[in-house]
């Protein structure tokens, strides 16, 4: 009941005129980035970080949420209407979503996935609102080597589970790992891989890496495959559900939830395994499975339930132990230290006004979400006919325009070109850009905690080992790292690199 | 002997593409229907999608003199054009006519005054009704 009382005060605090206009604001945005294909919400929180700095941290964070939560919505519709995945975690709702609008379903596969997100991201918040505390209280006591070893278990399950390859994985790991280490030692004020430059010893912006890989590397992707045959558009009208669509819809939004929401808690969960797994549940439950491929609405409903239910998921993780696990939580922890907030077990002790009313502000964020957006639904539809060369100058104005106004540091702007040139390379090679950007933010707090555990065991590896949680997260790792490989060679399957666009597009 | 059309599926296209098919009827010409995109956005309403197309086929499959549709993607328009009206050595290009703004005028290029000035065939361009 303590979790309630504080969340009470959090919507009181979260209801003022100015924050609800910075959560209108966030879910507009999260919902136009959401619906263009290539540009996801952890670019736009990129972008909007310079912009943020002059901003109360709990306004940034509300405008983050919204931001977070409008982007997985905002997949759905160009799946559903364009049979183009606007992120990664619509992919599955593009299958029977498509079809759906192809049978003239349109708008009620619109509707169900507006619901569905609505239904999901609220019992999923509430789920946060419940565990989050919970888990941040046992975390409290976790000293130095059990937090290191949770950052690890993060970033090896995040390279290492997601995506088919690891090999690509660790590569996009170890890149972000040597662009945190550029610059002062956080422990000890010694200049590392800094080519004798005073610039580069004080450390490299995060802002800078971040823009540069999402929006500067995006953009020269784009202009690098500039011209494409235009896809076809189901013209839509006013999304609803008829008696029979609510009857079939809301099983499938409670299982999604079930689904979505732990994969999103746990570190390597994303939304791609949920739904996925949501739709693979629903087909197997549907009475009339000759439906399926031919454009069910329980194939929009759970996935669509699910991806919303997982970035739900992710805040548990990010505010309990200040461990991000997608793109977007990762940049939004970046923007907590920006604000010289320190995220961790403590977080909740320390800033609970901040907490609160995010938490309140993302049950906002979602009414506001399906208010805005099922009337909305054929304005967004139309965003799809701007010009790429329009939308990517805008990006690149905002995104030079950031980069510069962190330190007025011209350096920067050679910089963000670099990041901008790494960001098209990881593109083009398909590298990952999770655990790259992973390792940017989390690797220095690694280190940190390494450097801790070490220091008191006076430089002995067996300061690592000494605290039971520490050692059973390390036998986790060992255990995600070598039971899929053994399966894999039991079941006597090759390992198949199947890696799509799609995959890539993961900047969430 | 070809008669080439500039084609958008609306009603300027729509213009263009009744008086392409007069002419070459009264010329006994073969009718090429031109439609280009920049292929620059992910959604192009003057780029006629599949079943626009397959209308658009049944429409002139009543046409004697043989017919031909071609899409094509390029950072030009005028010039996609263009090229078709050079290779098929045309002897009529055939155009709809937009009303400009002031301001449009001001922004934006216009593709009709491309094809008039760089075609090397006589243009007709029509008005809706």
């Amino acid at each position: 009941m303590d979790s309630l009382s504080l969340l009470w005060d959090g919507l009181q605090a979260a209801m003022t005129p100015s924050n609800l206009v910075y959560a209108a604001l966030g879910v507009l945005l999260g919902t136009f980035v959401g619906v263009l294909p290539g540009i996801g919400p952890a670019m736009a929180v990129a972008l909007l970080l310079p912009v943020t700095n002059g901003m109360e941290p709990t306004q940034a964070f509300i405008m983050f949420a919204g931001i977070y939560y409008g982007g997985m919505y905002g997949g759905s519709t160009t799946s559903i209407l364009l049979n183009t995945p606007g992120e990664s975690a619509s992919v599955m709702t593009a299958i029977e979503g498509n079809k759906m609008a192809k049978n003239g379903r349109a708008a009620q596969a619109l509707a169900t996935a507006a619901i569905g997100s609505f239904v999901a991201g609220t019992i999923g918040t509430l789920l946060v609102v419940f565990f989050a505390p919970a888990m941040a209280e046992v975390a409290v006591g976790v000293g130095a080597p059990s937090y290191f070893a949770m950052m690890l278990l993060a970033v090896v399950l995040v390279t290492s589970v997601l995506g088919s390859s690891k090999l690509r994985g660790f590569i996009g790991l170890f890149l972000g790992l040597t662009i945190g280490l550029v610059g002062l030692d956080l422990s000890t004020g010694q200049p590392r891989l800094d080519f004798g430059s005073a610039l580069l010893a004080g450390r490299i912006d995060v802002v800078v890496v971040a823009v540069g890989i999402f929006a500067l590397g995006e953009a020269l992707w784009v202009a690098a495959h500039l011209r494409s045959k235009p896809l076809g558009i189901i013209p839509v009208g006013q999304p609803f559900l008829g008696r029979e669509d609510w009857a079939r819809s809301w099983k499938p939004w409670l299982r999604g939830t079930a689904l979505g929401f732990p994969f999103g808690a746990v570190p390597a969960g994303g939304a791609e395994t949920p739904t996925f797994l949501s739709y693979l549940l629903e087909r197997r439950l549907a009475r009339n499975s000759d439906e399926f491929g031919h454009g069910a609405i329980e194939g929009v409903a759970g996935p669509e339930a699910a991806n919303n239910a997982s970035a739900a998921g992710t805040f548990v993780p990010l505010l309990a132990l200040g461990l991000p696990v997608t793109a977007t939580a990762t940049i939004m922890l970046a923007a907590m230290q920006g604000f010289g907030i320190q995220p961790g077990p403590q977080l909740m002790e320390s800033e609970p006004d901040l907490v609160w009313t995010l938490l309140a502000s993302l049950l906002i964020g979602n009414t506001l979400l399906l208010v805005l957006n099922l009337p909305l639904a054929p304005l967004w539809a139309r965003l799809l006919q701007t010009p790429r060369p329009y939308l990517y100058s805008g990006i690149l104005f905002f995104a030079s325009l950031g980069a510069y106004t962190v330190n007025q540091q011209p350096f920067d702007l050679f910089l963000l070109l670099l990041f901008g040139l790494l960001g098209f390379a990881i593109r083009r090679f398909g590298v990952p850009v999770l655990p790259l950007i992973l390792g940017v933010i989390l690797g220095p707090l690694m280190e940190v905690k390494l450097r801790e555990a070490l220091a008191l065991s006076d430089g002995s590896p067996s300061g690592l080992v000494n605290e039971v949680l520490a050692v059973l997260i390390y036998v986790v790792i060992a255990l995600a790292l070598l039971v899929p490989p053994l399966v894999a060679r039991l079941r006597g399957e090759p390992d198949s690199p199947r890696r799509e666009r799609e995959e890539q597009m993961s900047d969430r | 002997m070809t008669v080439v059309v500039g084609y958008l599926p609306d009603q300027y296209g729509r213009a263009a593409l009744a008086a392409g098919i007069e002419e070459s009827r009264l010329r006994g010409a073969r009718l090429v229907v031109v439609n280009a995109t920049k292929g620059d956005a992910w959604v192009d309403k003057s780029f006629a999608d599949e079943q626009q197309v397959s209308e658009l086929e049944s429409e002139l499959s009543g046409l004697e003199v043989g017919y031909e549709v071609r899409q094509s993607v390029g950072p030009d328009l005028a010039d996609q054009v263009l090229d078709v009206v050079r290779e098929t050595e045309a002897r009529l290009l055939v155009i709809g006519l937009r009303h400009r703004t002031p301001a449009g005028k001001l922004f934006l290029g216009s593709t009709a005054q491309q094809l008039l000035m760089g075609s090397p065939c006589p243009v007709l361009a029509v008005k809706p009704d």
